[in-house]
């Protein structure tokens, strides 16, 4: 083995990998559900996140370690690397996965009849590869890590492989990951410059300007694949609703930031410059990505699939900063480039939080009720206190609310889109602030849909019986969704501490950074320009928020009597309230379906005059599917049946073909 | 920290919590002598409030703690929003920890919570205003974030304070952008504020209301808590108009000479924004619930329109 110095985080990194991959080797021994073995495994697991999370932060702001590792084919040696991008992306798995860790521990004890030895097995291989991803420095080893990565969650994703719908999303998932593979395997083809697969070699080699832009393309095609990029998105919210809610969690959260991660890995460290144009593309499909994504959100009434599509949406927004950055960098303003990459990185870090919390809750609704329809849910929060507490953190989190830490990030996209009047083309400046737009609005409608998703499910009165029966979730799920929800907070709370980290990421990819260009920092107050520019202090905010409520509430209860009474709900004097007649999720949403009606494909049924049983019912499908994959498939089935005539099933037939074909290569190719 | 500022900020924070209702009753006495009625008294909002923390509280069999937490959350923001802009003079010291998006995001918080209070007890009302609320807020709130963001253009910078400051000592030069971002403004305060044509504050009709379906359930300390947020809202929205739209005479940091100028400037200036809006809500009629997002969008289209032309004039 050889070290080079200072690679000492970069060991205790494989070590940890090494880890997961004995607990997962273990776990092997356990064929079937024990609730003991349960706890020990996923709690093991959890230990090793925590480690992660550690080893990355204290290993922040260090030089560049390397490892090459004696695995491998015979002179392809798998080279490792950790730098500052690397080490940020270890920190989100290691801090993400730990609450999911947390939660799975006590969740999947609960699985009756499931194999838990092999979903131990296949969770801590889909850990190990992520992290491996994460620390791959050649192509060999990304792509190995990757498909590991591919199979073991596709593996985790058919967990329940008995119903058909389930083996469809799983297919569909393996389909598309395999097509963004591809591209990604043809990127690093564009990229290798002498021969040499490993990424030292690629950021040497000179290409030109037009390779440099399909490496790019293939990047942002076979990225995008696992990303979730329109129109690649198809398989978040089949695959997303099909597997079990801790690995739903893991795969929104974590699994979407590897591509996140190869994306900015390839263009900002791999590729010798960067052009404008393609961050013009990228803005424009990120804005595409976010307003489709949560305008589809709106209309989910399946709980898990909703919050599939917001992972789309929010993938839009961290592509905005992304996109903003190549912009910036393109046009050769390195320190705006600075801002858009830390504001797309911090909402990746917070993405993953929230939404991991989210769909633990989910998960918790889940178990407890058996519900993912937020049509048969309601009055949870009578059944499942902490729970929705949890629920409603995450829920304010991904709507961007203040001072929570989704409103961080988008604050800091905000601030590096109006900064475009520093650009000198006209038409690139005025178009930036137009992205911003659409960020606004989807972090309104992002509201809006989380109204409804926690009106509907956790507020008003039960819709089915399902829900009475619900009982709160045990110690290890709540302490699970603590840590993120608390996770959130401190990152909502403490962003300077968090961009100073991120600080170090820009310096090493753009060669510019915050610190670098003198720009004061202070715990308390977020300036990430100027502090007459923009200045932003969330603890401030929030101590004065909770002093003037606490005020507030002290006033009432000192200025006023107190009597309070219970009584039935008033509605207008109307007494015969039932369940029924509180909105849907379907209802809910309705303003927005008919104002943006020409983006869905609307199927609706409507009852006649003289139906005995009147029934309203309306689908809202993917237009995607018609205009893009069902031409694909077509086109697909085409080629084969031209193919099966080759194939005719007789050796005879194909010992000429190979006949032929040698001829052919020995007449031509020597 | 300067004490100056301290001292404008703590008296700013009570001046507005303690005015808010009297702008509300201005306002509904001009509409009042407008449509040839007898006037209320101007303090009659007072009176309502005073009403309602004298009446028992009754609240319904199932609300959780999200239906008794959020009017003191609304109270709570609207307060705050009261704390960031500028009413007498441009030195707030807490406004620093809170520029134009956070100012946005706080209107949010306090929606988000007041509709999901309404949907706790799980009526019918209640989750219908939820709704048109949360809809009505999500082309809203864009619309508003943009009209700041062309403010922020001009004036280089998104905390409300330098805005103010710059748009106050502009040597008569014309942004047209600002037409069009104030335009915009005007629209989105009625239907952020429950005004007519967007919601009428004045009845209970279920084919129309938003507002009050949101609060049917409320009483006593509650509802005069949300009352009072609602009237500081419509305060904080005219003041914000108006120290954006028409600046001058505001006072600057530490000159405590200009106060009583800057008093009796936004006096007149309040005076004359409530009698307008009073004018508006006289000469329109209540639109149908379906037409609001049309309204709504071209207040957001018409923002984009000047954002857009800043460009085209700078550029």
């Amino acid at each position: 083995m050889m070290f080079s110095s200072s690679a000492a985080p970069l060991e205790w990194v494989l070590a940890v990998i090494a880890y997961w991959l004995l607990v997962g080797l273990a776990s092997l021994a356990f064929p079937r559900t024990t609730r003991a073995a349960s706890h020990v495994l996923f709690l093991l697991g959890a230990l090793g996140c925590f480690a992660l999370a550690a080893i990355a932060l204290g290993g922040s702001g260090a030089a560049p370690a390397r490892i090459v590792l004696p695995l491998g084919l015979p002179d392809l040696p798998f080279h490792t690397r950790l730098d500052a991008l690397s080490g940020f992306f270890l920190l989100l798995l290691g801090a993400t996965g730990a609450g999911i860790s947390l939660y799975a521990a006590g969740y999947f004890a609960d699985l009756r009849d499931r194999p838990l030895g092999l979903l131990s097995f296949f969770y801590h291989v889909f850990l190990a590869s992520m992290a491996l991803v994460l620390i791959a420095d050649d192509a060999y080893l990304f792509m190995v890590a990757w498909e590991t990565m591919a199979l073991s969650s596709y593996f985790l994703v058919t967990t329940d492989h008995e119903e058909p719908a389930i083996r469809r999303a799983g297919f569909i998932y393996l389909l598309i990951a395999h097509i963004g593979a591809l591209a990604i395997l043809l990127c690093f083809g564009v990229l290798h410059g002498a021969g040499d697969y490993t990424f030292e070699a690629m950021r040497d080699a000179q290409i030109t300007s037009g390779w440099a832009t399909a490496a790019f393309l293939l990047a942002l095609v076979g990225f995008g694949a696992k990303a979730g990029i329109v129109p690649l998105h198809v398989w978040l919210p089949e695959a997303h609703p099909a597997a079990p809610s801790p690995v739903s969690a893991l795969l929104s959260g974590v699994m979407l930031k590897t591509a996140i991660y190869g994306l900015i890995r390839v263009t900002f460290d791999l590729l010798p410059s960067v052009h404008w144009e393609w961050g013009l593309l990228v803005l424009a499909l990120a804005v595409v990505t976010t307003l489709f994504g949560v305008l589809f959100a709106l209309m989910q009434h399946d709980l898990k699939r909703l919050l599939a599509y917001h992972s789309v949406e929010n993938i839009g927004i961290i592509l905005i900063g992304f996109g903003l950055a190549l912009i910036y960098m393109g046009t050769g303003h390195p320190l705006l480039a600075v801002l858009g990459l830390i504001a797309a990185l911090y909402h990746t870090l917070n993405h993953a939080l929230f939404k991991g919390l989210l769909f633990l809750g989910a998960g918790a609704v889940l178990h407890a009720t058996g519900l993912r329809d937020l049509g048969r849910m309601g009055g949870l929060i009578r059944h499942m206190p902490h729970t929705a507490f949890f629920f409603l953190l995450g829920s304010l989190a991904i709507s961007a609310l203040p001072p929570l830490n989704g409103f961080v990030s988008e604050w800091l996209t905000f601030q590096a889109a109006l900064l475009s009047p520093a650009l000198e083309q006209g038409v690139i400046r005025s178009i930036i602030p137009l992205a911003a737009a659409a960020l606004a609005m989807a972090g309104a409608l992002t509201a809006m849909c989380f109204v409804k998703v926690f009106g509907v499910a956790f507020l008003g009165v039960a819709r089915s019986d399902d829900v009475s029966r619900a009982r709160e979730v045990g110690g290890w799920e709540k302490s699970g969704m603590a840590w993120l929800a608390a996770l959130c907070v401190l990152l909502g709370l403490f962003p300077v501490w968090m961009i100073g980290r991120m600080d170090h990421v820009a310096r090493e990819l753009l060669d510019n950074s915050l610190t670098l260009s003198g720009i004061a920092s202070h715990w308390l107050w977020l300036t990430p320009v100027a502090a007459e520019r923009a200045s932003y202090s969330p603890v401030i905010f929030l101590g004065v928020i909770v002093v003037v409520v606490l005020l507030t509430f002290w006033l009432v209860r000192r200025l006023y009597h107190g009597r309070l009474r219970r009584g039935p709900a008033w509605d207008c004097g109307y007494t015969g309230l039932n369940s029924r007649m509180q909105d849907t999720a379907e209802g809910f949403a309705q303003p927005v379906r008919q104002v943006f009606a020409p983006i869905y494909e609307i199927e609706t049924h409507l009852p006649g005059p003289f139906d005995r049983e009147p029934r309203y019912h309306a689908e809202v499908r993917d237009r995607f599917w018609r205009i893009l994959y069902l031409p694909v498939g077509v086109a697909v089935e085409w080629c084969s049946r031209l193919v099966s005539r080759v194939q005719g099933g007789r050796i005879a037939a194909y010992l000429t073909y190979s006949f032929v074909t040698i001829l052919f290569l020995l007449a031509f190719v020597r | 920290m300067n004490w100056d500022g301290a001292l404008n900020q703590f008296v700013q924070a009570l001046l507005v919590v303690a005015a808010a209702p009297l702008l509300l009753g201005w306002v509904n006495a001009c509409r009042a002598w407008l449509q040839n009625k007898r006037a209320p008294s101007l303090l009659q909002p007072y009176r309502m409030l005073r009403k309602l923390l004298q009446k028992d509280a009754v609240l319904a069999e199932n609300a959780s703690w999200v239906f008794r937490f959020a009017p003191y959350m609304l109270f709570g923001c609207m307060w705050l929003a009261a704390c960031i802009v500028p009413v007498l003079a441009t030195d707030l010291p807490f406004a620093r920890a809170a520029d134009v998006i956070a100012l946005v995001g706080v209107f949010a918080v306090a929606r988000v919570f007041i509709s999901l209070a309404a949907m706790d007890v799980g009526t019918a009302f209640g989750t219908l205003g939820a709704r048109r609320e949360m809809f009505i807020g999500a082309l809203a709130e864009p619309a508003l974030l943009i009209i700041f963001f062309n403010l922020s253009l001009i004036s280089q910078s998104t905390s409300l304070n330098t805005i103010v400051e710059t748009l106050a000592h502009r040597e008569l030069a014309i942004y047209p952008s600002l037409a069009f971002a104030a335009v915009a403004f005007v629209m989105v305060l009625l239907a952020e504020n429950a005004r007519i044509p967007v919601d009428n504050p004045a009845t209970h009709l279920e084919l129309t209301m938003v507002h009050e379906a949101l609060i049917l359930e409320y009483s006593a300390r509650h509802l005069a808590l949300i009352e009072w947020a609602s009237a500081l809202k419509l305060f904080v929205y005219c003041t914000i108009g108006v120290a954006c739209f028409l600046p001058w005479g505001i006072a600057e940091a530490g000159d405590w000479g200009a106060l009583p100028l800057a008093l009796a400037a936004m006096l007149l200036k309040l005076a004359v924004a409530g009698a307008g809006l009073a004018v508006l809500e006289t000469v329109s009629a209540k639109m149908r619930i379906f037409r609001v997002p049309e309204f709504v969008a071209t207040a957001f289209m018409l923002a984009m329109l000047g954002l857009l032309l800043h460009f085209v004039i700078e550029g």
